[in-house]
């Protein structure tokens, strides 16, 4: 009785951990809502951040594999990207669009000046209605898009060179080999 | 008093064992009547709007601040704003008292109170977490959920 | 160039440290000294290789290399230059950097400190503690590198620091804490040392409880530290909120406080000697499981660090390793180190346990408060709610309560034996007083609280206690102001922290009871009164920082018509990350603290403003400082080192 009684304590800690374990999984906000992947990408009229007259649709994101990347002003972390995303946009062929999220429109361009600017264009959506129909948790989020602008990848986060390299090229060259499949027939 | 001195270590034992027990017990009791007492389920909008959380009960909701929303009173710190989850709930809120510093329109928040019979939520507590990159967990699960719910044509309102 | 430096350094001591995990291990299964003796020089060893990184990480910040992500995303050339110092433990990885220099940092001591242990002892516990020492590198390594590159096109400037961490508090509070989680492993590795080697004797117990007692006493000045941050940085002018990693550092508090009163009854009786054990493990399981719940954000709260599902994954696997490891060798060894030991019921002993039971119950109560939304979560697929401070108040205050009668009645308890005498000759006399005296000091207040009424007589009752055992200590030596300098460090600590422990009590009692805050719409010229001070808001001026903006408020305060004082709260604005910060304003003394907090401009030249007048509140804090005192207090006792080398020399033969 005395020796079984000194596993309680395990016994405990180990429902403890399965708890820890399911609520971890349950809250993971990485996880990416299965029904975004392989759906168009939502239907929006807004803005251009260069010229505020010009309407942009998500007809406009269409016609190349593309990255679309949430950034905001007010998001330290979008500072922390920038190089890699300058470095995508030169070296990889790689079309950028931005949809700069919940912000200041004097400020996002200023922004722009002062880091540079990676974007092919960038949509102004100030009320985050865009940022909301794509289930955005927060700056910056980037997600790859076929010619079509059908939604193909959702990352979280900071998108790093070992990130890119890891987790967008494989994506990015699965649709490239199979746009070069289709294209020729 | 003093133990025997047969088996002095198995009264203790008991002893020891009887004590833990009886304060564990009586915690258990009481933790699980104060958690009865003091745990505030969360309501997003939608279930506000359609009836599912109950009035006059400590209840959390949660949701967007409305652009345009937040109306401040001229002679005291009442603000009354709208909270929704952008596709078609949307619940009315009144706080008195100072906001956080992160509390701004189209912002998501997290608001602890009761709901008056009349569909007004009087908040006791607005939370913005402290990091404003990121929505709170709850309020992000109220528009996922909202949009899953949308009708194809997204214009019906109130489900 | 540095940072790579300070990566290779990380990655030397992670191999040193897979040495030090080992080769001890294997000396001592092939009784080998030379492989036993390894573990000094190994942990010196992982210890500099870790001071080397943290310095370089810590230049990378001096100098504002933004080529560094985690500087670019902690740092700004405007920063002050003592806050790019403290930035480096601004964010998960650096401040996982430090706490993995303070790991190597008490491995080193242990090394240092305790060559008067067994060999064989001071091989496996040096060897523990390098396994721990591995997790956190190659954590840090796999996971969290400080040092990543954002290249080749690094940012001209850094995010900044977050503001809540600009501040001076910031800069001791997370390594205090730190030394104290940390610290923790000490008295763990020497538990499992002693499990492996099956003597869990009153010898490990006195080895163990110098380290216990330092880690203990930084553990109470990092919640100390955390809890005075929190009131006057949050600008919400509470003190502790029942916040998730509050509670995560509360817990292992709590724990840590019942294993220092268990080991003085394993030292001095040789009872409850497995139990102790259980407690050292369980000690520093509530260490890694606050570490898990503030690094995984898997609970939400003020202070999480940013999500990332790999951490949580490794520190919960980590966890899993080391505790169930653990406590499954516990439940191998722990029955064969069974003695009886008999005492009274009203013996000290019985005091302790019952003690160690009261404090065991809070933190388990704590624990499924803290975790309960996640269990709800689990078990009802989704469903959200939160668990709030009035149920941790219902739960621990009573216990907390019970804990202070056990304590006041302490000091006249003895060892072994007791009757109902000798445990409450006097207190037929300090009860009553305890009660008059509380009666003279709520009679000033127009409130009542039973709640208040009950704590206040309990800290004066303790409080009469720890007299009377002061006087029993000096009453039959001639020189009395000598005797009271003569007694032993020891005895000294356990006063000085019991009495710390009445002083915040009385604190806790009366803030609660008697704080009144008003929160009001003010423009200038406009005049409030709390608690007999008039507030008088002179207007709203914009001021300039090193790297803010704010438009401070002024608010003269006079008491019946004198002056008292003129406060400055802030509303700063910082300019890198354009956030918003409430720099309350503060005005202290003993009796009562005035806190004022600009809200938001409200109307024209209006404002919302937070007045408190908060009486007695600094005693919380002063009290945490005694207890932080008394348990450094208690490291200048000799009697540990003297009977160390006594034991080393037994030791040594028993070895060889």
């Amino acid at each position: 009785m005395n020796a079984r009684s000194l596993f309680v304590p395990l016994g405990i800690f180990l429902a403890l951990v399965v708890t820890l374990a399911v609520g971890f999984r349950l809250d993971d906000p990485h996880k990416l809502p299965s029904e975004l992947i392989d759906r168009p990408f939502p239907a929006f009229s807004l803005p251009s951040l260069a010229d505020q007259a010009q309407t942009l649709t998500e007809a406009s994101l269409t016609g190349e594999i593309a990255l679309v990347n949430v950034w905001a002003t007010w998001c330290a972390a979008c500072v922390i990207e920038h190089p890699e995303l300058m470095r995508i946009a030169r070296e990889e062929g790689l079309p950028i669009y931005g949809i700069n999220y919940n912000d200041d429109v004097d400020k996002a361009r200023q922004w722009l000046v002062r880091y540079d600017n990676p974007y092919r264009t960038v949509i102004v959506d100030g009320e985050g209605r865009l940022a909301i129909d794509l289930g955005v948790y927060g700056a910056p989020e980037t997600f790859v898009i076929d010619e079509k602008g059908v939604i193909q990848y959702r990352h979280v986060g900071v998108v790093s060179r070992d990130i890119f390299d890891t987790t967008l090229r494989p994506v990015i060259d699965v649709l490239r080999s199979r746009q070069a499949a289709i294209e020729p027939s | 008093m003093k133990f025997g001195p047969m088996k002095p270590h198995r009264r203790q034992r008991l002893m020891v064992v009887g004590l833990i027990v009886l304060c564990s017990s009586a915690a258990v009791m009481l933790a699980m009547m104060a958690l009865e007492e003091n745990v505030n389920l969360f309501y997003s909008p939608n279930e506000i709007v359609k009836g599912e959380a109950p009035v006059d009960t400590m209840i959390r909701a949660g949701g967007m601040v409305l652009e345009g929303s937040v109306v401040r009173s001229e002679t005291d710190l009442t603000v009354d704003f709208v909270i929704g989850d952008l596709v078609a709930a949307e619940v009315p809120v009144r706080y008195t008292g100072i906001l956080p510093d992160l509390f701004r329109e189209g912002q998501g928040v997290v608001a602890r109170g009761r709901l008056t019979p009349e569909g007004v939520f009087v908040a006791d507590e607005v939370l913005a977490k402290h990091d404003e990159n990121y929505m709170p967990p709850e309020v992000a699960d109220v528009i996922a959920r909202a949009h899953e719910n949308e009708t194809p044509a997204g214009e019906s309102g109130g489900q | 160039m540095i940072p790579e430096l300070g990566h290779f350094a990380l990655i030397l001591a992670l191999c040193l440290s897979c040495c030090l995990a080992v080769l001890p291990m294997v000396g001592v299964q092939q009784q080998r000294a030379s492989l036993m003796m390894l573990g000094g020089a190994l942990s010196s060893g992982v210890f500099i290789f870790c001071a080397l990184s943290y310095a370089a990480l810590t230049w990378s910040f001096m100098v504002d290399d933004f080529s560094v992500s985690y500087v670019a995303a902690n740092s700004n050339s405007a920063l002050p230059a003592h806050f790019k110092f403290s930035a480096v433990w601004g964010a998960h990885e650096g401040s996982f950097l430090l706490w993995t220099l303070i790991m190597a940092g008490w491995t080193f001591a242990v090394a240092c400190l305790s060559r008067s242990l067994t060999l064989v002892m001071r091989a496996r516990v040096l060897a523990v503690m390098g396994f721990l020492t591995v997790g956190f590198l190659l954590f840090m390594l796999l996971t969290s590198n400080p040092f990543t590159r954002s290249l080749p096109v690094p940012p001209q400037e850094g995010a900044d620091l977050n503001p809540l961490l600009q501040d001076v508090g910031l800069i001791v509070h997370p390594p205090m804490l730190y030394m104290g989680y940390v610290g923790l492993s000490v008295p763990f590795a020497f538990a499992i040392a002693a499990l492996l080697g099956g003597r869990l004797d009153s010898a490990w117990a006195r080895w163990s409880r110098p380290w216990t007692n330092a880690a203990w006493a930084f553990l109470t000045i990092g919640i100390t530290l955390g809890s005075f941050w929190a009131y006057y940085e949050l600008g919400w002018g509470g003190w502790w909120f029942w916040d998730a990693v509050e509670n995560a550092s509360f817990m292992p508090w709590l724990v840590a406080t019942a294993l220092i009163h268990s080991l003085a009854a394993t030292e001095k009786r040789g009872v409850f000697k497995s139990w102790t054990v259980l407690l050292a493990i369980a000690a520093f399981s509530f260490s890694l499981l606050g570490a898990f719940l503030v690094r995984s954000g898997v609970l939400t709260s003020v202070h999480t660090f940013a999500v990332d599902p790999e951490r949580g994954v490794f520190i919960l696997g980590f966890m899993t390793l080391v505790v169930g490891g653990s406590l499954l060798l516990y439940a191998l060894r722990a029955g064969r180190t069974h003695t009886v030991v008999a005492f009274d019921y009203l013996s000290r002993e019985t005091l302790l346990l019952i003690n160690n039971v009261l404090l065991v119950v809070a933190t388990l109560a704590i624990l499924l408060g803290t975790i309960y939304p996640l269990i709800y979560e689990a078990l009802m697929g989704g469903a959200k709610l939160s668990v709030g401070p009035p149920y941790f108040n219902a739960v621990f205050v009573p216990l907390a309560m019970l804990l202070l009668v056990a304590m006041a009645i302490s000091p006249g308890s003895q060892w072994r034996s007791g009757s109902v005498g000798r445990l409450l000759r006097r207190q037929w006399l300090y009860v009553p007083l305890s009660l008059v005296v509380s009666t003279a000091v709520l009679s000033g207040y127009e409130t009542f609280s039973m709640g208040t009424a009950i704590a206040l007589v309990l800290a004066v009752w303790v409080l009469f206690n720890l007299i009377e055992d002061l006087w029993r200590h000096i009453a039959n030596k001639r020189d009395k102001l000598r005797a009271i300098f003569a007694q032993s460090p020891s005895w000294y600590g356990m006063w000085i922290a019991h009495l710390g422990i009445a002083v915040a009590v009385v604190g806790v009692a009366m803030t609660e009871a008697f704080s009144e805050e008003r929160d009001v719409r003010m423009e200038a010229g406009d005049v409030v009164s709390v608690a007999g001070y008039d507030f008088r808001f002179d207007g709203v001026r914009l001021a300039e920082g090193p790297n803010y903006v704010a438009d401070r408020g002024a608010v003269f305060v006079t008491r019946n018509g004198t002056p008292v004082v003129t406060m400055f709260p802030e509303k700063r604005r910082y300019l890198a990350r354009g956030n918003v910060m409430t720099e309350a304003a503060l005005h202290g003394s003993i009796l009562r603290d005035l806190y004022v907090a600009l809200g938001e401009p409200v109307g024209d030249s209006a404002w919302a403003v937070r007045v408190h007048v908060k009486p007695m509140v600094r005693w919380i804090w002063f009290g945490g400082l005694l207890i932080t005192v008394g348990g450094l207090i208690t490291l200048a006792d000799r009697r540990y080192r003297h009977r160390l080398r006594r034991e080393a020399v037994v030791g040594a033969e028993l070895a060889t």
